[in-house]
């Protein structure tokens, strides 16, 4: 259900109907992403990746569920919380992994890091670590499509605590106006940081009940479901298409982790935890595979493919050499150097 | 001295220089407040909506961030786009923009991405606006490893270096002067172009360099002009740009006069003049007969009364005092 308005979108009930082969595949998809972030916290606590990490473990089925409804050819922008998206866009665990390890190997050839995974190459334009700085990014990726005539549209993953910066509020301003083709997507797991959204933000659902004001179309989608997401995105992704603006998604999710690096997240409550990981993404994933009748065997099998996948993906990246340190003068500029003087 | 049919304001050279562009490539377009109909609020951009009309020429709303960051999109997306932030003063509204994203993009992706945008400003005193609309800023670009950044100082040079900002591959933060809007000189010829970095001798002297950028270089030429009365030879440099940083002109032109004063409009504390004087005891220490001197603007917010704010800015009398102190030594 496309609710035009404040606090009218109730969860969506349409089961647009998904084949078992393709819902495999994005249940595989998502468990890849959980055992790379995993691999990536256990690597984090090796001592092996260094400054930060925000893991997107409990958010699969945002970034996969999406990328599923898109375009080969659209274009995706994540905040520093972003390794799901740069993996559903089909960048390698390998390649991702590299980068947090400093490797020259890396999606970024080690100069972006954690925070900042990018696979241009696949539409998938950056991780941006200054919050809702890429809100308008993504509408201007969304005015690029407009002006060439590609029909392509633009997507911006944003967290809760996003909502509540001036860009947010600037880029749905002029998207509604210039009616881009943008989504604008919320992975709204209930903390902004180590603060309850609740706390600090003026309505109950901080994307979904501000699209009102920009006369926007808003709906609320439970974001650890695969193929809610998967069929919502497509609906909104048709709308910006055919030249009808905007969206804003609000997807409810949660994470696994804590907000970053080594954060317990003992702000929780034990209960909250558990009612979530009780919905994990890949248990919800599985139950609708159960009931489209996919053999317990072609599960595990899939499983068993994951657990090879990241297990190489952690030998490689650790076995990469690091960047040539000459690298580091590099980039700057178009030509390549770093120049900034004659 | 051209006839009147070649003299062009340096506001019309503004939008003179993107029309060509916009002509010539199809990927650029323009946004920004009031830059459309209304013609931009110092008509920079008279002519260029009834030109090329509201697919090319685009009205934003009051939203500095979004300007910059949309710009910023359609620019890694294959557009080329020129946004106009009205006063440089409100670069602080979107100082993200400038400081975070733009200028890092390429880098912190391993080059994946590139950036090819010109952000338009009016920046610099003059016109009595008062502490947030006169500031000139440019020294606030200059503390960015990323952004390039050309000031022009005459109405063929906006041309020129209106045309290599577009054209670049790189993003460009182009410094119009208020103080200069309503000044006159030759117009360019079609397909003028200035690369980016490239300093101009504009008056050539024996006893002294002057190195100005945009609005102090018609200041630094009249007090050069003053001080020939004295029997005193001042060269003056154009910079232009501030990066690149013509370097190599400046260490010439002292070579040839053994001494250097820097007039330059925003405040002496962080100013861009600190950055070439730094580079000239480095590296022209023993091309010096006396100090360098440096004439900025004074550590204050920029006053509203005339009166005042030429006590802050540099002015002929100024730098002709500067001058002579340094030829005394």
């Amino acid at each position: 259900m496309t609710a035009a308005g404040a606090g009218t979108g109730a969860q969506t009930g349409v089961d647009a109907g998904i084949s078992a082969q393709e819902l495999l595949g994005l249940y595989e998809q998502m468990a890849v992403i959980r055992g790379t972030e995993k691999a990536a916290h256990d690597l984090f606590l090796a001592g092996l990746v260094k400054g930060t990490t925000h893991l997107a473990a409990g958010h699969e089925a945002v970034a996969v569920g999406a990328s599923a409804a898109l375009r080969p050819d659209d274009y995706v922008f994540a905040t520093y919380r972003g390794h799901h998206h740069a993996m559903a866009r089909g960048a390698s665990p390998t390649e991702c992994l590299a980068e947090l390890m400093s490797k020259g190997t890396g999606l970024c050839r080690a100069k972006g890091g954690s925070m900042h995974l990018t696979k241009a190459s696949a539409g998938m334009l950056g991780s941006y670590a200054i919050v809702g700085a890429h809100l308008p990014l993504a509408a201007g990726a969304a005015w690029s499509a407009r002006l060439r005539g590609s029909g392509q549209v633009a997507v911006a993953f944003f967290g809760d605590g996003a909502t509540n910066i001036g860009a947010f509020h600037e880029a749905l301003n002029l998207a509604a106006v210039w009616k881009l083709p943008v989504l604008f997507i919320c992975e709204n797991n209930l903390y902004m940081e180590y603060t309850p959204i609740g706390d600090v933000t003026a309505v109950a659902n901080p994307a979904a009940d501000r699209a009102a004001g920009y006369r926007l179309p808003a709906e609320i989608v439970d974001g650890n479901d695969v193929v809610l997401v998967r069929d919502a995105v497509a609906r909104a992704a048709d709308r910006a298409r055919s030249g009808a603006g905007p969206t804003v998604l609000e997807a409810k999710t949660y994470r696994h982790f804590g907000h970053s690096r080594t954060d317990p997240a003992s702000y929780r409550p034990a209960e909250e935890v558990e009612q979530w990981l009780s919905r994990d993404p890949l248990d919800l994933a599985r139950a609708r595979l159960g009931a489209l009748g996919v053999p317990a065997e072609s599960v595990a099998a899939a499983d068993e493919r994951v657990t090879r996948i990241v297990q190489e993906a952690v030998a490689e990246a650790k076995a990469a050499p690091g960047p040539d340190p000459a690298e580091a003068l590099t980039d700057v500029w178009a030509d390549g150097g770093s120049a900034w003087r004659t | 001295m051209a006839d009147q049919a070649d003299v062009i304001t340096y506001r019309e050279a503004v939008a003179e220089g993107i029309a060509r562009e916009l002509r010539r490539d199809p990927s650029v377009v323009c946004l920004g407040e009031d830059i459309g109909a209304a013609g931009g609020v110092f008509k920079t951009t008279q002519g260029l909506f009834a030109e090329f009309g509201k697919e090319r020429i685009w009205d934003t709303p009051i939203s500095e961030q979004a300007i910059l960051g949309v710009a910023m999109g359609a620019a890694m997306t294959g557009m080329r786009p020129v946004a106009e932030i009205m006063f440089s003063d409100f670069f602080a509204c979107c100082w993200d923009y400038l400081a975070n994203e733009i200028p890092k993009m390429r880098y912190m992706t391993g080059g994946q991405v590139m950036v090819p945008l010109v952000v338009r400003t009016a920046n610099g005193g003059g016109l009595g606006f008062g502490a947030q609309h006169s500031q000139a800023v440019e020294n606030w670009a200059l503390a960015i490893p990323g952004l390039k950044i050309a000031a022009p100082s005459t109405p063929a040079d906006v041309i020129g270096l209106m045309a290599a900002a577009i054209r670049s591959d790189d993003p460009v933060v182009f410094f119009e002067h208020k103080g200069l809007f309503a000044s006159k000189g030759p117009a360019a010829p079609e397909g003028h172009l200035v690369e980016l970095g490239r300093a101009a001798v504009v008056r050539e002297g024996s006893d002294v360099t002057l190195v100005g950028l945009a609005a102090t270089v018609p200041l630094a030429l009249a007090a050069a002009g003053r001080l020939a009365e004295d029997g005193i030879s001042a060269e003056v440099v154009d910079l232009r740009c501030l990066v690149p940083l013509d370097m190599a002109a400046v260490l010439e032109s002292v070579r040839r006069t053994s001494r250097l004063v820097i007039v330059e409009e925003n405040p002496y504390q962080g100013g861009w003049g600190g950055t070439v004087a730094s580079v000239v005891a480095d590296e022209g220490f023993e091309l010096l007969d006396a100090p360098v001197r440096r004439v900025a603007a004074a550590c204050v917010p920029l006053p509203f009364a005339e009166v005042l704010e030429q006590q802050v800015i540099p002015t002929v009398d100024t730098v002709t005092a500067a001058v002579r102190a340094l030829t005394a030594y």
